[in-house]
C-alpha cells in the first residue's frame, strides 16, 4: 500500500512542454482517474510515475520515497497497457508469472501464485494458451493477472479499455472496481472515458493541455465544474454554454430574446462583463413557445436513448441540448421555449474559464477590469 | 486491392515478360542445364566431343580425399563465417537499438561492405592482413612468425572467414535492426515494469521475438558462404597454403578452368548445388518449425 506526492512535475519533448507543473497527492488505496482529452498529457504523467518516461522537472514521491532516478522495476508499480503488451512467444501462465521468474521466485510457489491470479482474473482455462489464441476481453484479463500477481503497491493503468467493444467495457469497468475493493493497492487510471471516470474513480482528475484543470470526486466535478472546460468535457451531452454578459439588474443577457435572471445579488464589478454560462441538458425543461420566462427556441433534432432522449434546440445558431425522460411532443423544426432554472446556472468568466462563484453568497472573485 | 495492369491480348503479355524469362533462363536454367550434362560425359578439354560416362565422375570425386577435405574446409568457413557474421550483427543492432539516434546513418553505411564485389573486398583485407605490412605486423613486431596466412593454414582459413564476416555484418544488421524496430516498444516497457533489466529484456523478450529474422539469416549466410566466397578465396589465398582454403567453389573453379577438367568441376557444381538445396530444405523444415510462435 503506497502513497503518491506529485510536485511540481513537469515533462518538455526537446523544445515541447506537455506537461505543465503538475501537483497532485493520491492516498494510500485511493483509486484515481486522470481525465482529459487526448494529447493533454495524462499518459506522459503517468508513464513518469511509472519510470517509463524521465522527469523534466519537479519530484514523484511514492510511499515516501523520492523515485526521480529509480527505474521503473525500483518502484513497484505495476501496469497495464493500452495495447496490453502481452509476451507474444510465452503462454498465459509465463505471461502473468514472468514478473514472477525474474524477481527469482522458486517455480512451486510462482505456479501456486499463477494459477490464483489465473482464478481471480477467470482464466484458469487457458494458462497454456498463447495470446494470440485468446479474445480482446481474455488479453485484457491476462494484462491484469500480470499486474495483480506480485502484489503490487501501485497500480497504473493506461487507458486499458479502450480496445474492448462497448459491452465488454461496461464488464471489465465493474471487474476492474471489484477488484480494487478486494486488493485496495492505490490505483491510477488514465482515460479520456468520461463515463470510465465517473464510475470508476474516488476522485477524478481533469486535465487539459498539459495542467490539471480540477481534482474533486466525481460529483464535485459533475456539479461544480471548476473551469469552463471541464464543464463542457465532463458529462454526457455536454453542458450547454453560452456566451453573454450581465446587466446591472444581475440578469444574464445572451440576446434581445434570451434573457436568464441569475439567483442572489450579484457583485457590482461583474456588471457589463463577459461571462460565459452553463447550463446541464438534464437542468434544462422544454415548455410551450412563449411561455413567460422561457427562451425560444427552434427543435434541431431529437436523440433518441431509449430511457431518454436529447432534444437538440438551435438559439439562432448556437446548438443548445435538453435531455428529457418522457417522450418528446415535439418534432424537427417546432418552435419551443427553453426553460431554465436560476439555481441550475453555472458561471465562468469569459477570459480565464474560471468558475465564478460569486453570486452574493460567496465572496466576489476580482475580474479584471 | 491490389492494383493489375491487363492486356487486352496474350502476346503483348508475353512480350513484357520476355527478357526477364530470357534472363532466367539463359543465365540460370541452361548454364545448370549444361552442367548437369557435363557431370555425366567425360567433355574434351580443347572441344570436339564428349562421351557419356554416367556416374563415373561422381564417383571418383567421392573417392578423392582432396574433395572430402574442400568438403569439410567448406563446412568449417561456412560454420565460421555465419556465427561471426551473425553474432556481430546481432550485437550491433541490440546495442545500436537501445540508442537509435543516427540509425538511419547506420543503416546506410553498414549497407555498404555487401555492395563491395568479393575480389575487391578480397585485395583490401590482403593489405589489411598482410604479415609484413598490414595492421597485424605489429603482432609479428612482438612475436616473430605468429600470424602468416601465407604459411600458416589456419591463419589463412581465418583471414578468409573475417573477410568474409565482414561483408555480411552490415547485411545482418539491417535485418536484424529492422526485426527489433518491429517489436512493439510497449513489450519492453511492460518488461520493465515486471522488473526486468536491460540484459534480461534482451534474452527473454527481443531474442525469441528475432527468430524468424536469425532462420533466415541462417539459411541466407550458409548458402552465400558456399557460393559468394569464391572471390574472398581467388584473391587472398588462392586456395593455399597448402589447400587450407581450399573451399569447394574454388576447387571447381580451379579444377575447371586451371586443371581443364570440366567434366569433374561439373560434377562438384551438382554436387555443391544439391548441397545448398539440402542444407535449405534441412533448415526450413527442422529448424523453421520451432521458430514461429503465431
Amino acid at each position: 500500500m503506497s502513497s503518491i506526492a506529485i510536485k511540481g512535475v513537469k515533462k518538455a519533448y526537446a523544445k515541447n512542454a506537455v506537461v505543465h507543473g503538475v501537483d497532485l497527492e493520491i492516498a494510500t488505496g485511493e483509486f484515481i482517474v486522470i481525465l482529459g482529452p487526448s494529447g493533454c498529457g495524462k499518459s506522459t504523467l503517468l508513464r513518469m510515475i511509472a519510470g517509463l518516461e524521465d522527469i523534466s522537472g519537479g519530484e514523484i514521491w511514492i510511499d515516501g520515497k523520492l523515485v526521480n532516478k529509480m527505474e521503473p522495476r525500483a518502484r513497484g508499480c505495476a501496469m497495464v497497457f493500452q495495447n496490453y503488451a502481452l509476451y507474444p512467444h510465452m503462454t498465459v501462465a509465463e505471461n502473468i508469472g514472468y514478473a514472477l521468474k525474474v524477481a527469482g521466485v522458486p517455480k512451486a510457489e510462482r505456479m501456486k501464485r499463477v494459477a490464483a491470479t489465473a482464478k481471480v482474473v477467470g482464466l484458469e482455462a487457458f494458462l497454456d494458451r498463447r495470446p494470440a489464441a485468446l479474445s480482446g476481453g481474455q488479453r485484457q484479463r491476462v494484462a491484469m493477472g500480470r499486474a495483480i500477481v506480485r502484489e503490487p503497491k501501485v497500480f497504473l493503468f493506461d487507458e486499458p479499455l479502450s480496445n474492448l467493444d462497448a459491452k465488454l467495457r461496461v464488464a471489465m469497468r465493474a471487474e476492474i472496481r471489484r477488484l480494487h475493493r478486494r486488493l485496495g493497492a492505490t490505483s491510477v487510471f488514465v482515460t479520456h472515458d468520461q463515463t470510465e471516470a465517473m464510475t470508476l474513480g474516488d476522485r477524478l482528475v481533469v486535465m487539459n493541455g498539459g495542467r490539471i484543470e480540477q481534482v474533486g470526486t466525481p460529483a464535485e466535478v459533475y456539479n461544480r465544474p471548476a473551469t469552463r472546460f471541464v464543464a463542457n468535457f465532463v458529462g454526457s451531452p455536454s453542458m450547454n454554454l453560452m456566451e453573454g454578459s450581465i446587466d446591472r439588474h444581475g440578469v444574464f443577457v445572451y440576446d434581445e430574446q434570451r434573457r436568464i435572471p441569475l439567483p442572489g445579488a450579484i457583485d457590482a464589478r461583474l456588471v457589463g462583463h463577459k461571462v460565459t454560462l452553463g447550463v446541464r441538458a438534464e437542468a434544462a425543461r422544454l415548455v410551450a413557445a412563449g411561455t413567460p420566462g422561457s427562451l425560444p427556441a427552434t427543435v434541431d433534432f431529437i436523440e433518441e436513448l431509449g430511457a431518454g432522449r436529447v432534444v437538440h434546440t438551435d438559439f439562432d445558431g448556437l446548438s443548445f441540448a435538453v435531455a428529457l425522460s418522457d417522450p418528446a411532443a415535439f418534432e424537427t423544426g417546432d418552435t419551443v421555449g427553453v426553460m431554465i432554472d436560476p439555481a441550475d446556472v453555472h458561471l465562468f468568466s469569459a477570459e480565464s474559464g474560471a468558475r465564478i462563484n460569486a453570486l452574493a453568497q460567496l465572496p466576489p472573485v476580482p475580474v479584471a477590469s | 486491392m491490389e492494383k493489375r495492369a491487363t492486356f487486352s491480348s496474350t502476346t503483348i503479355g508475353l512480350l513484357f515478360a520476355a527478357p526477364m524469362l530470357v534472363l532466367i533462363f539463359v543465365f540460370f536454367y541452361w548454364p545448370s542445364g549444361q552442367a548437369l550434362y557435363w557431370a555425366f560425359t567425360l567433355e574434351q578439354p580443347w572441344g570436339g566431343g564428349n562421351t557419356w560416362v554416367g556416374l563415373q565422375n561422381f564417383r571418383q570425386l567421392l573417392m578423392d580425399p582432396y574433395y572430402w577435405g574442400a568438403i569439410s574446409r567448406s563446412m568449417v568457413f561456412g560454420l565460421g563465417a555465419t556465427s561471426i557474421a551473425m553474432g556481430v550483427a546481432l550485437l550491433l543492432a541490440l546495442f545500436t537499438d537501445r540508442e537509435m539516434r543516427g540509425h538511419k546513418a547506420y543503416r546506410s553505411i553498414f549497407i555498404w561492405p555487401y555492395a563491395i564485389a568479393a575480389p575487391a573486398l578480397g585485395l583490401a583485407f590482403r593489405f589489411i592482413l598482410a604479415p609484413e605490412a598490414g595492421f597485424l605486423s605489429l603482432i609479428n613486431q612482438i612475436w616473430p612468425g605468429l600470424w602468416n596466412p601465407a604459411l600458416d593454414g589456419t591463419d589463412a582459413m581465418i583471414a578468409v572467414i573475417v573477410a568474409f564476416s565482414w561483408k555480411y555484418i552490415g547485411y545482418n544488421f539491417i535485418f536484424f535492426l529492422s526485426a527489433l524496430q518491429s517489436i512493439p516498444r510497449s513489450l519492453i516497457e511492460a518488461a520493465a515494469m515486471d522488473g526486468s533489466g536491460p540484459m534480461r529484456r534482451m534474452w527473454d523478450i527481443q531474442l525469441p521475438l528475432l527468430t524468424p529474422t536469425l532462420f533466415f539469416l541462417l539459411v541466407i549466410n550458409i548458402t552465400e558462404s558456399f557460393q559468394d566466397s569464391f572471390g574472398i578465396v581467388d584473391i587472398m589465398t588462392q586456395g593455399g597454403p597448402a589447400r587450407a582454403t581450399e573451399l569447394m567453389v574454388y576447387k571447381i573453379y580451379f579444377d575447371g578452368f586451371k586443371g581443364l577438367d570440366y567434366s569433374g568441376a561439373a560434377a562438384q557444381s551438382i554436387i555443391l548445388m544439391g548441397l545448398v538445396v539440402l542444407l535449405t530444405i534441412v533448415q526450413f523444415r527442422f529448424v523453421e518449425r520451432r521458430v514461429h510462435y503465431k
